[in-house]
């Protein structure tokens, strides 16, 4: 295999991160708050999407069309980040961000263990979304996983940054970000707000679910717990509060995860990734692209 | 009927009362001056207003509509607009961006274009640096600024906490002539200030705070005359 090849690999895994590092970097930016039952949401994305779109796992299930199951996964995914932070996160707006960091553990371990009992620990084989065959340019081999993670990776990040940047509601998300009390007085409903920034942060994490486990093809209930730290790590790389920080952090992460597996180690990989990122927070402890820290304690 | 009144309003932070059963009223057309020393309550008065924080009791009716029951972000949209102590205006976010925010809860887009155009009269600054982000400001563009974004949600009623705190003599002077510029235009006024000379000057009527007690109320020019309120508010 080229270089090139490693390399869009990279990118295209790194889309993945960067699509879970969002929802990371935004949720810390509205509400300063780690949500650590990211990654879990994840895993719940790859499982609804496994259930729906299996004739034999849920009784009378003829399987469903995988449009349609991305579809369920993405939704299902969508009201359970509302959910969460409602149930959860909303009644500890005022509390320590210790507590409310043990809480976001807490929902982590509820969700695994209603996946393992519902779908058991064994990992179950994934189908891939993909159904076309890859491509080969000049004797270099892309698959098919790689053009489309990065195609959905890119078409995503271009959508949000749109959205942010230009609709009322993205306005409304960066004012509550700066200052709730005078977000308040523009007449932004900040509940809402929050509710909506979870809402999109885990619709992404469906859809990086679904692309994750199309690329690595099972899933467990462990599964959204390696790229829900990795993607944190790509969060706080990048900038931890910043959009355009998750993404390039997301991107850069994944390229050096898997150039560093192709050139140095498969074991030392994961070690090689966290010790970038103490490099990085040891020359720049607020990220690539982060801003001052505001540290809410 | 007044506009706003205020009346029996206890506020609490914790255990501390803050605001100890205050009661005023604000007629429409009026500037009124709230004045009193750091720490009298006035900000907390303000946030209580506009919903930011909730009374222990009292009650705040405007026009008729019960603010203690109102959602702080519902308030805008009954004609009220708060220019907060500090300005605290979005500071990533570029002088034009902070503007339209200002307009959030309006659907009509040509009534939003004029006021616009109004907000830039008024300040001319606002609209030469309109794509500048608005955290590289200079404290009295952000004072500016902040009262600019208030502006935009065409109030009938505007609060104003502190708005000459921490400016230069010379932006104090501005910031008071464009206060009554405002009021000219018919907007009613609830003025907050430690700088009681200057809002005394373009009140009609002023309350003076006490940690928490209203202790001295009447027309402006009296407040001006009246000895003790010189020694102790007019520093002579
Ligand atoms: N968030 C808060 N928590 C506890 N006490 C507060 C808080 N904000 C204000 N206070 C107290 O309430 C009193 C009134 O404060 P404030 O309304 O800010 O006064 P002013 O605006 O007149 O300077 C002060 O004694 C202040 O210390
Ligand atoms: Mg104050």
């Amino acid at each position: 295999m080229s270089f090139l090849t490693y390399l869009l690999s990279g990118v295209s895994l790194g889309s993945i991160y960067a699509l879970i590092a969002l929802g990371y970097t935004m949720v810390y930016g509205i509400s300063r708050m780690l949500n650590f039952a990211h990654g879990d949401v994840i895993m719940i994305g790859a499982f609804t999407l496994w259930t729906a779109a299996s004739p034999s796992f849920f009784p009378g299930n003829p399987g469903l069309p995988t449009a349609v199951s991305i579809l369920i996964s993405i939704l299902v995914c969508t009201l359970l980040g509302v959910l969460i932070e409602k149930i959860a996160y909303k009644p500890l707006r005022n509390a320590s961000s210790l507590a409310v960091l043990i809480t976001a553990i807490g929902v982590s371990y509820f969700l695994q263990n209603i996946a393992l009992l519902i779908f058991g620990s064994d990992a179950k084989a994934f189908n891939s979304v993909v159904s076309f065959p890859g491509l080969e340019i000049g004797g270099m081999k892309i698959s098919a996983e790689t053009i489309v993670t990065i195609t959905v990776g890119v078409l995503i990040m271009v959508g949000l940054s749109l959205f942010i940047k230009f609709s009322k509601q993205g306005k409304a998300m960066l004012a509550v970000s700066e200052d709730k009390g005078a977000a308040q007085l523009m007449g932004i409903n900040v509940n809402s707000t929050i509710s909506l920034t979870f809402a999109i942060g885990s619709a992404l994490a469906a859809v990086a679910g679904i692309l994750y486990c199309s690329v690595f093809p099972q899933v467990s209930p462990y599964t959204g717990a390696m790229p829900g730290i990795k993607a944190f790590v790509a969060a706080v790389f990048g900038g931890i509060g910043s959009i355009p920080g998750a993404m390039v952090g997301g991107i850069l992460l994944g390229i050096i995860e898997n150039l560093s597996k192709a050139y140095i180690s498969t074991e030392m990989v994961d070690a090689i990734v966290f010790a970038v990122l103490i490099l990085v927070l040891l020359v720049k402890p607020t990220g690539i692209m982060g801003k001052k820290m505001t540290e809410k304690v | 009927m007044p506009m706003l009144t205020i009346e029996n309003l206890e506020v609490y932070y914790g255990m501390i009362r803050a605001i100890k059963g205050i009661s005023f009223s604000v007629e429409e057309g009026e500037v009124i001056a709230l004045i009193g020393a750091n720490g009298a309550g006035k900000t907390t008065i303000l946030h209580t207003i506009t919903g930011l924080i909730s009374p222990r009791s009292g009650k705040i009716d405007f026009e008729g509509h019960d603010l203690v029951k109102t959602p702080a972000h519902k308030i805008v949209s009954l004609g009220m607009a708060h220019v907060p102590e500090g300005r605290r205006i979005f500071p990533s976010l570029t002088v034009y961006e902070n503007l339209k925010l200002g307009a959030y809860t309006r659907k009509d887009k040509a009534g939003i274009e004029e006021t616009l155009k109004q907000v830039y009269r008024h300040f001319p600054r606002l609209e030469e640096r309109k794509n500048q982000v608005a955290g590289t400001l200079s404290g009295g563009e952000q004072q500016m600024l902040a009262m600019g974004r208030a502006l935009m949600s065409n109030p009938r009623i505007i609060l104003m906490d502190e708005p000459s705190m921490g400016l230069s003599p010379l932006y104090v002077t501005e910031i008071f002539s464009i206060i009554k510029e405002i009021s000219k235009e018919g907007k009613t006024v609830l003025l907050v200030e430690q700088n009681a000379k200057k809002a005394l000057e373009i009140a009609n009527r002023a309350y003076v705070l006490e940690t928490g007690t209203i202790s001295m109320e009447g027309k402006a020019s009296e407040f001006m005359q009246n000895d003790l309120v010189r020694k102790a508010y007019l520093g002579e």
